[in-house]
């Protein structure tokens, strides 16, 4: 019986992380919850076991349901008629079956029903789930939508919806539209108060929604007539009960597709205001997208594992030449990448985890009470880190997710390109991670500024400051090399003050930061378990030197007068 | 409506993964190679006791089991996944028990249980493949048995309609209640273990565990009564030792036969219907499948 939490010791390291004593302390407010919950954990050896416990569950009906409904899933997909979705029936049966499990609501606190896991067991979960089946992933995750609501709704709205979703409901969240994609300041959809009812009423299309039609939805609109920015947005909840929202088509995708994708029409949808007006882009979507982001990590490293083995296991069984095509030195390098880029991958999930863990907990006690001076200071730090590898860590791992895919095709040969493998539709899963919630350009957008204010360099010197065993030492040597290359690049890049020349190179420097800091994170891995993570450290880095010192061929070699050969020419006619 | 649901489940040898170690050199199964596990008609018949559960809120479901000092990992199991209670019957004196003898401590054990309105059990264990405690079970008591089962189709007004799964088709009967079910392979699988049961009970313990590990948290069993599994010994359930284990069991092994599959000759067949028939008729002859 396959479980894939069991089968992938690498999450039992990370679950053992030095950090997560603190993170669980903090977050299980000192064990108070066991008076008054019988699941509730007593200590934290307590906490990390029931951790490890539910895991396993998860692990078990990812390896033994989800995955097996996978292809199906994927070739019948959810259908739409009447205005109403109806998922395919496999993906009803995995939410029957996580529900009966009661593994919705994750993050969320007791008193609404939640399990009030930190992010670290919660991602663990989004990797397994994604791993069985990305696309499930999707419905899954948006959950997330719920930890959005406990964040900035009232205690009202909060009481009225958090045991909802506990209990299974769905979520979506409706930011996009026809003419909003990546620039979400530009969301047209209306929402009226009308006085005398003392109630909010929406009207518009939302285009490209993710499970479009779910029990529960944040919306995005325009709240304040006459505005064009994004300081007119407000966000609101839609209760499917009330009625008003037709789902007008489901997308025909390229992958993840047994994931719904809506168009919506919301006529006179009654909703209610979360939070303050005009702060619906600015400060909650924000938020809600930096969870989606972590969600997508999750996502792409969930397909990367999934890659990687199939890839594996068909160049074992694959016999050519008279023997394993495992053997020969081309099949093995590929997969050794595969590897090292997954546990990079899988290594900087977590490691953001932990951050985002750190300062949620923090500001979510500071509605509680007021933070010592220190426990300021930490809010600050792990904020700004949060901040800060979350788009870094979104653009690397979805374009390896991508990058493991194509290669897990690559080594199945011409069995890949049919469709009788499993990896070609982790290809075309794969394909949407470097895109939504942030193409991986403007991922680059947001990373940059940690790049130009040193955010990175400086957690990079803390990496630098952390013991290894002395056969790692030349690891650590090279990662410096790679850092001081690194330092020399923002040099050139900044010193002009040229926007468009920062901008040009911006994803060439986020990149090299992710390298080193990634080669980072397998190098403090492999110092805990060699077995688990040396060859993955030594693989990784000698990649992430490669691309450090090409990127940095790339910008020493050529002149910032060159931009003008990439530049369009818009008066020439086309 | 409620009703009081006893399942019967055993910890088997998980036989559906052999490895090379799985038997030992005189031929018996190597326990301890092979992972204990809860035996899988015996979850499907707990998922039919979840189900009445499910549909009359109240219900109470106790999982009953026979076995060693680690059988309650049984209990366990079927508390994480929603049962109410759970009872290991263990005691030197059960051990060696053939079918007669297992279903006699059984019986002695549902009726110390009492008041009870089903039993339900899987069809068999996979380590004996008998399926001859659930019936046994019920002729002790003296109560209606429904063998094969796949779906309890309602329960209530002191009767039980059962779907039974035949070899060529399905009947459904009604027997007045309390009665025994067994429940076959082909009905639906149990569901998860569910993540908050998990949590609430991972601590349940026997006395004899409480007593022989070194348990961490001591004081949440005085607090927590349902953490306390119970145990009980022949004593417990009045047994007369005499029918209980070895000396409770007429079945003796008369010989035990190794036997190895080797393949010695290959045939090679084309896809034509033709071909396929004839294999079917051979592997039918052959007693292979059928």
């Amino acid at each position: 019986m396959p479980n894939f939490y069991t089968d992938t010791p690498q999450f039992k390291h990370y679950l053992q992380h030095p950090l997560m004593k603190r993170i669980v302390e903090l977050r299980e407010r000192n064990y108070a919850d066991a008076e008054k919950y019988d699941y509730a954990p007593m200590d934290f050896e307590d906490a990390m076991d029931s951790y490890d416990k539910v895991l396993e569950v998860v692990g078990e009906i990812c390896g033994e349901i989800i995955e097996p409904n996978s292809e199906e899933v994927d070739h019948t997909g959810p259908t739409l008629s009447n205005g109403r979705v109806t998922y395919a029936p496999q993906t009803q049966d995995n939410i029957d079956a996580l529900n009966k499990a009661e593994l919705m609501g994750m993050g969320l606190p007791r008193r609404f029903g939640g399990l009030n896991f930190p992010m670290v067991p919660y991602m663990m979960s989004a990797d397994i789930v994604s791993r069985a089946d990305a696309s499930f992933q999707n419905i899954w995750m948006l959950q997330d939508c719920g930890e959005t609501i406990y964040e900035f709704a009232d205690e009202s709205q909060r009481e009225k919806y958090l045991p909802r979703i506990v209990k299974g409901q769905t979520m979506s969240m409706d930011l996009t539209e026809p003419d909003a994609g990546s620039d979400l300041q530009a969301v047209m959809l209306k929402a009226t108060y009308n006085e005398a009812e003392k109630q909010w009423y929406l009207n518009g299309v939302k285009r490209f929604i993710t499970n479009g039609d779910a029990d529960i939805h944040l919306v995005l609109a325009r709240s304040e007539e006459g505005t064009k920015d994004a300081r007119g947005l407000s966000m609101f909840i839609y209760d499917k009960n009330s009625g008003g929202v037709t789902v007008r088509r489901i997308e025909n995708k390229m992958g993840i597709k047994g994931a719904p994708t809506c168009e919506l029409v919301f006529k006179n949808a009654k909703a209610e205001l979360v939070g303050t007006r005009r702060m619906g882009l600015i400060k909650y979507v924000m938020s809600l997208m930096n969870g989606a982001r972590l969600g997508i990590m999750a996502q792409s490293v969930g397909i990367s594992e999934a890659a990687t083995r199939e890839a594996y296991n068909y160049a074992i069984e694959r016999r050519q030449f008279g023997k394993a095509i495992i053997e020969f030195p081309a099949v093995y390098e590929m997969l050794s990448n595969m590897r090292a880029k997954t546990d990079a991958s899988r290594s900087m999930l977590y490691e953001t985890c932990r951050f985002v863990d750190m300062y949620k907990t923090l500001e979510d006690i500071s509605r509680e009470r007021k933070l010592t001076p220190e426990e300021k200071d930490e809010l600050k730090y792990y904020s700004r880190l949060a901040d800060a590898f979350t788009p870094l860590g979104k653009g690397m791992t979805s374009e390896y997710a991508n990058q493991n895919a194509y290669d897990s095709i690559q080594v199945h040969g011409g069995s890949g390109f049919m469709k009788d493998y499993k990896c070609e539709r982790l290809y075309r899963d794969a394909r949407i991670t470097n895109i939504y919630e942030g193409t991986t350009q403007l991922q680059v957008v947001a990373a940059i500024r940690h790049v130009t204010t040193g955010t990175y360099l400086q957690r990079i010197r803390e990496y630098e400051a952390m013991p290894v065993s002395p056969e790692l030492e030349s690891l650590k040597r090279t990662l410096s090399k790679m850092a001081q290359m690194y330092e020399k690049l923002v040099e050139i890049v900044t010193s002009p003050k040229d926007e468009e020349y920062l901008d040009f190179h911006a994803r060439r420097l986020v990149e090299c930061a992710g390298h080193i800091i990634m080669g980072h994170l397998l190098l403090q891995d492999a110092n805990a378990d060699p077995e688990m993570f040396r060859r993955s450290a030594e693989v990784y880095i000698h990649y992430g030197q490669t691309e450090v010192i090409k990127n940095y061929n790339f910008v020493t070699k050529s002149r910032i007068e060159d931009m003008a050969y990439y530049k369009p020419d818009l008066n020439e006619n086309a | 409506m409620t009703f009081n649901i006893i399942v019967l489940a055993k910890q088997v040898p998980d036989t559906r993964n052999v490895g090379k170690d799985a038997m030992k050199a005189d031929g018996t199964v190597n326990r301890a190679a092979l992972p204990a596990i809860f035996n899988p008609e015996d979850l499907n018949a707990l998922e039919q006791a979840l189900e009445i559960k499910d549909q009359y809120p109240g219900s109470k479901i106790t999982v009953l089991t026979m076995g060693p000092g680690r059988a309650a990992d049984i209990l366990r199991e079927g508390l994480f996944r929603g049962a109410d209670d759970g009872v290991l019957l263990t005691d030197r004196a059960f051990a060696g028990a053939d079918t007669l003898a297992t279903s006699y401590a059984l019986s002695m054990a549902i009726r110390k249980i009492g008041n009870f309105d089903i039993i339900i059990s899987g069809r068999q264990a996979i380590d004996g493949d008998t399926a001859q405690v659930g019936p046994q079970v019920a002729e002790k008591l003296g109560i209606p048995q429904i063998t094969y089962a796949e779906e309890i189709l309602n329960i209530g007004n002191g009767k039980v309609r059962v779907k039974r799964r035949l070899e060529n088709g399905v009947e459904i009967v009604e027997s007045p209640l309390p009665a025994v079910v067994t429940v076959n392979g082909s009905a639906r699988a149990c569901r998860p273990r569910n993540a908050k049961l998990l949590q609430k009970y991972k601590h349940a313990k026997t006395i004899t565990e409480r007593q022989n590990e070194n348990i961490d948290y001591i004081d949440i069993y005085s607090s927590r009564p349902y953490l306390n599994l119970t145990e009980w010994s022949v004593v417990d359930v009045d047994a007369d030792v005499k029918q209980c284990g070895l000396s409770g069991s007429p079945t003796k092994v008369k010989k035990i036969e190794n036997v190895v599959f080797q393949a010695k000759e290959s045939k090679r067949l084309t896809d034509n219907d033709y071909d396929i028939e004839e294999l079917v008729k051979e592997l039918i002859e052959n007693h292979m499948i059928g």
